[in-house]
């Protein structure tokens, strides 16, 4: 945004006329999925195992579920984003672009859904 | 868009010199693209699988990890399986270490050459030693 009208750097948008609320998007979920992923990692590396009932008896408190929950809107919403700059980058074509991302966020909503029913479900206990 | 396909293009996109940094920028975009196609489609099995119980658990980890004597389909896939969470638990760490080093670079640091190719090289050494770390620590 160095060069460009006055006006044209107070408004902030660059010549797509949009793009720094996807920039911040990115940014504010990538700081997410840093403490969520990140607390997924390490709780993967501190597990005792990977049974089951480990896995099961963990996953179902409080903490954990929660976490998860958050992670999957993170990490959904970061993906969506970022699958939406390489569909840009490499699908020239305006309806086939279109298109891509019209599946990318079908994929992504639909995605982000049925993780969050499972860890709802195995929150309440109807497992 | 009309009028935008004839465009003038740069003429030295094939010229570059590879560094560091130009390694760790496709890096970042590989396993980003790596943990959104194949990740969490992972994550969503796994739970699901959860939520479903242990039958549909232990089918999950015979697919992907245990493996099953009596089905070569699951011997192969159990092979690729450990394969894919290895490179999977090195996307998250490269990209987790990338995406650290684009928060410096946003802030306007970073871009004299010497100190950036440290970083990208930081980055890559990085996230090879803590994928073998979080390997020990799950393994053992």
């Amino acid at each position: 945004m160095g060069e460009g009208t006055s006006i044209g750097k107070v408004r902030g948008t660059g010549s797509a006329h949009s793009g720094s609320h996807h920039w911040l998007l990115q940014r504010f979920t990538a700081i997410a999925n840093l403490g969520l992923v990140g607390w997924l990692v390490a709780s993967f590396a501190l597990l005792p195992g990977f049974g089951f009932q480990t896995v099961h008896e963990w996953i179902v408190g409080p903490l954990p579920s929660i976490a998860i929950a958050l992670l999957i809107v993170s990490t959904f919403w970061h993906a969506r984003l970022g699958l939406q700059d390489l569909i840009e980058d490499y699908v020239h074509e305006v309806a086939n672009k279109f298109a891509c991302i019209a599946v990318l966020n079908l994929a992504t909503f639909g995605g982000a859904g049925f993780g969050l029913l499972s860890i709802i479900r195995l929150a309440l206990g109807g497992a | 868009m009309a009028g935008t396909k004839n465009r003038p293009l740069a003429p030295h996109l094939s010229v570059w010199k590879p560094g560091p940094a130009m390694v760790v920028s496709i890096l970042h975009r590989i396993s980003g693209d790596a943990l959104a196609l194949l990740g969490l489609p992972l994550l969503l099995w796994w739970l699901a699988a959860l939520a479903n119980g242990p039958e549909a658990y232990a089918s999950l980890v015979s697919w992907v990890w245990a493996g099953d004597p009596a089905s070569t389909a699951k011997t192969i896939t159990s092979l690729a399986g450990k394969i894919v969470l290895v490179g999977l638990s090195w996307a998250f760490f490269e990209h987790l270490l990338s995406g650290l080093r684009h928060f410096v670079l946003d802030v306007g640091a970073g871009y004299e050459l010497r100190i950036n190719a440290i970083w990208s090289w930081m980055v890559m050494i990085g996230s090879i030693l803590l994928t073998a770390a979080f390997w020990a620590a799950v393994l053992n």
